[in-house]
């Protein structure tokens, strides 16, 4: 009789808790338009977490302030529910879930980092939420046949292709020598992919392909081989701790090479903690303030600097860049929409086609942006002051590209 | 041609084309061995006086490297370090003694590896907490010895890693043997029980050995942030490496730990030319393996003569 008792409480206790839950489901509040995201407060991305995350506030804070978002003759403002992932994929799905089915949210915005993009994608797919999310750049988001996953950030994949290619430019359309060192997780082996795919494409040849343990703090057996092979390209993949890696022993080790291409030279703060050794690495980056895309609400990235810089204090990283525009991309939509339906809001995502201070946008069926080539900078110091130059595409080159980088004897 | 056998064909050539990179790797893996050899000295001597797996140590490591990383951006050169970050980190060291590992030091392994785990979780939140999560150098400048022409590079930072982590080994075996309390510890690793009866205050010899050892972490680390990178999350590495080479000297064999730091540091720089960045880590566990196999064979056959 007691457990009977007990199963009986239990039962409509959870029945009344999924009542009361199922009150609160609501995508709009008043004249509120809620949005959710899970974002790494906490934890190893906790630092990208939160440029994603004031991003994110920004660009809020600026459309409300703008006349908000107008839908059917009523105007909306955007709200939006955070919880704090810790860095942790289980977590974010769990969170992603969350949001949905308890929260009531309908309209998603991505977490930061691609593994965390992954861990939540499958969530919202399943519940028909669409996404737009601006830090999962994994080429496997966009080969699952998702539909309600936007990105509005070029792919790994595209990370360092544009290096190559110039390269072999700069060589006088010739093939050249590659040689690689890419860490062993999703992201870097997507650069990869890009890589060995632009090198078929122009007949060059991979000389040294090291695939670098996670756990792997030096890397002084890769560029002894570097040194002895003499590549034309060296190619280094392995976020801010790769970067900092690399250019402290290539430094150390005085490896000459003609280029030097790596990815995460902003987010290890490359040019400010290495100075003068980081000079002429050349780096894969999704946004710079200086390219001169324009929209209404941030005018142009110059701007965009300025007025986070004034806000939070601190030089957006294009984390915080691409994390605005996901929101200039989700106005947009509802407008054209002109409806509060998800299905409808998500149909005009995908015809989305739009210019932002970020970059053009534009996705494709897999929801991959494909209207924004990335851009390549260079560091360049002046007196013991180095900086990031934009030198590729040739359209928005701030600086010329220093081809091939002087030796470290002439140095 | 299968891009792995292409990987291997290549690289062994190369390193057989040019003999001088076996100087390279050599080289490279004796000053990378001492210093994880450091690390492995405070374990070893923690594990044969107390009886207890330090999963923390990686975390202490990073941290004693955080305090050197401090003074840098503070305009100190972070060569210091070695001398201030052992001070801090002994107290650190005496100080968890006291708050936790007291309370699980004479229980079995298990609680004490499942109490310096949370120690090690908690640290390394604590740390991204002070710190953040960016990764960090400190530049110490001092350059690069260049031999056989330039073919073979030896950062001076290394170099000096590798002489500090001896003077600091040489200096902890010497005061093992000469001083008092460098006695007591050794008494206390003999037999706890027997020590405390002939008047060795064990409770104060075991927080003084986890001082020391945090202190020699906090050298380790110091090095570490001139020589590779500092993260908060970076810890676990260095626990797991001092491990084994703890566990290939075996325990309170304090030269042996020497030479199975550097010896793993080559083995593992050798992996690297001929099979592969990605077999190198690999590579060091399977002779892990190999090794603890055969310890195993070679003591049942100890035992069967005995029997």
């Amino acid at each position: 009789m007691k457990i009977k008792n007990f199963i009986i409480t239990f039962v409509s206790a959870i029945a009344l808790l999924l009542s009361t839950t199922t009150i609160s489901l609501a995508k709009v509040v008043g004249d509120k338009i809620i949005l959710g995201a899970a974002v790494s407060l906490t934890g190893k991305y906790s630092t990208n977490g939160e440029h994603t995350k004031n991003g994110y506030n920004f660009a809020v804070d600026r459309i409300n302030s703008m006349g908000g978002i107008k839908v059917g003759g009523k105007t909306y403002k955007f709200d939006i529910i955070y919880y704090d992932d810790e860095s942790n994929s289980g977590r974010a799905a769990q969170l992603a879930e969350r949001l949905i089915k308890q929260d009531g949210v309908q309209y998603m915005l991505g977490p930061y980092s691609s593994g965390l993009t992954k861990a939540i994608a499958p969530v919202t797919e399943e519940n028909k939420i669409p996404m737009v999310e601006a830090n999962g750049a994994s080429r496997s988001l966009f080969t699952k046949g998702y539909k309600y996953l936007f990105a509005v950030l070029s792919a790994a994949n595209q990370y360092l292709e544009v290096a190559i290619d110039l390269a072999v430019e700069k060589n006088g359309g010739k093939p050249i020598k590659i040689a690689m060192a890419f860490e062993q997780d999703a992201f870097s082996q997507d650069v990869r992919i890009g890589v060995v795919d632009a090198a078929k494409r122009t007949g060059s040849k991979i000389t040294i392909d090291d695939k670098l343990p996670k756990e792997l703090n030096d890397m002084a057996a890769t560029l002894a081989k570097v040194k002895a092979t003499k590549p034309d390209v060296l190619v280094v993949s392995g976020h801010s701790k790769g970067a900092l890696t690399a250019i402290r022993q290539i430094a150390e080790m005085k490896v000459d090479v003609k280029m030097l291409a790596m990815t995460h030279c902003d987010a290890s703060k490359l040019a400010k903690q290495h100075g003068k050794n980081s000079e002429y690495a050349l780096c894969a980056a999704q946004w710079h303030k200086t390219l001169s895309y324009k929209d209404k609400f941030f005018g142009d990235g110059i701007k965009y600097d300025k007025e986070f810089k004034a806000e939070f204090g601190y030089a957006p990283p294009y984390q915080a860049a691409e994390s605005s525009a996901a929101l200039l991309v989700w106005k947009d939509a509802f407008e054209r929409a002109n409806s509060l339906d998800k299905d409808k809001v998500r149909d005009a995502l995908s015809k989305t086609d739009m210019q932002t201070f970020y970059g053009n946008i534009k996705f494709s069926p897999a929801g991959q942006n494909i209207a924004k080539p990335m851009v390549l900078f260079q560091v360049r110091c002046e007196g013991d002051k180095c900086e990031n130059k934009v030198v590729a595409p040739t359209k928005w080159a701030a600086a010329e590209l220093v081809h091939p980088i002087p030796k470290w004897s002439d140095r | 041609m299968p891009p792995l056998i292409g990987g291997i064909f290549f690289m062994d050539l190369l390193i057989f084309q040019a003999p001088i990179l076996m100087v390279q790797a050599s080289l490279d893996g004796i000053l990378l061995g001492i210093l994880f050899a450091l690390i492995a000295y405070g374990m070893a001597l923690q594990w044969g006086v107390m009886n207890i797996i330090n999963i923390a140590q990686g975390e202490l490591v990073i941290m004693g490297g955080y305090i050197a990383y401090f003074m840098y951006m503070t305009g100190i050169h972070p060569g210091f370090g070695i001398i201030v970050s052992p001070i801090i980190m002994f107290f650190v060291g005496w100080g968890l003694y006291k708050l936790v590992i007291n309370k699980v030091v004479d229980r079995d392994l298990f609680i004490s590896i499942l109490a310096t785990f949370g120690i090690s979780i908690l640290t390394q939140q604590l740390m991204n907490f002070i710190f953040g999560s960016d990764v960090v150098v400190a530049q110490s400048n001092f350059g690069t010895t260049m031999l056989f022409d330039g073919m073979v590079t030896l950062p001076n930072a290394k170099i000096f890693a590798a002489i500090v982590s001896i003077v600091f080994a040489i200096g902890l075996v010497a005061y093992m043997r000469k001083s008092k309390l460098g006695r007591a510890i050794r008494a206390t690793a003999q037999n706890a029980r027997a020590a405390k009866i002939l008047g060795v205050d064990t409770e104060k010899v075991y927080a003084a050995t986890f001082g020391i050892n945090a202190a020699l972490c906090g050298v380790a680390g110091s090095l570490i942030a001139i020589t590779f990178t500092l993260h908060p999350y970076v810890g676990l590495p260095y626990t797991v490496r001092s491990f084994m080479i703890v566990i290939v000297a075996g325990l309170g064999n304090l030269p042996g730990v020497a030479l199975s730091g550097m010896g793993l540091g080559v083995f593992e720089e050798f992996a690297d030319y001929i099979l592969g960045t990605e077999f190198r880590i690999g590579s060091v566990f399977m002779l892990l393996v190999f090794i603890l196999v055969y310890r195993r064979f070679k003591l049942s056959r100890k035992r069967e003569y005995l029997k």
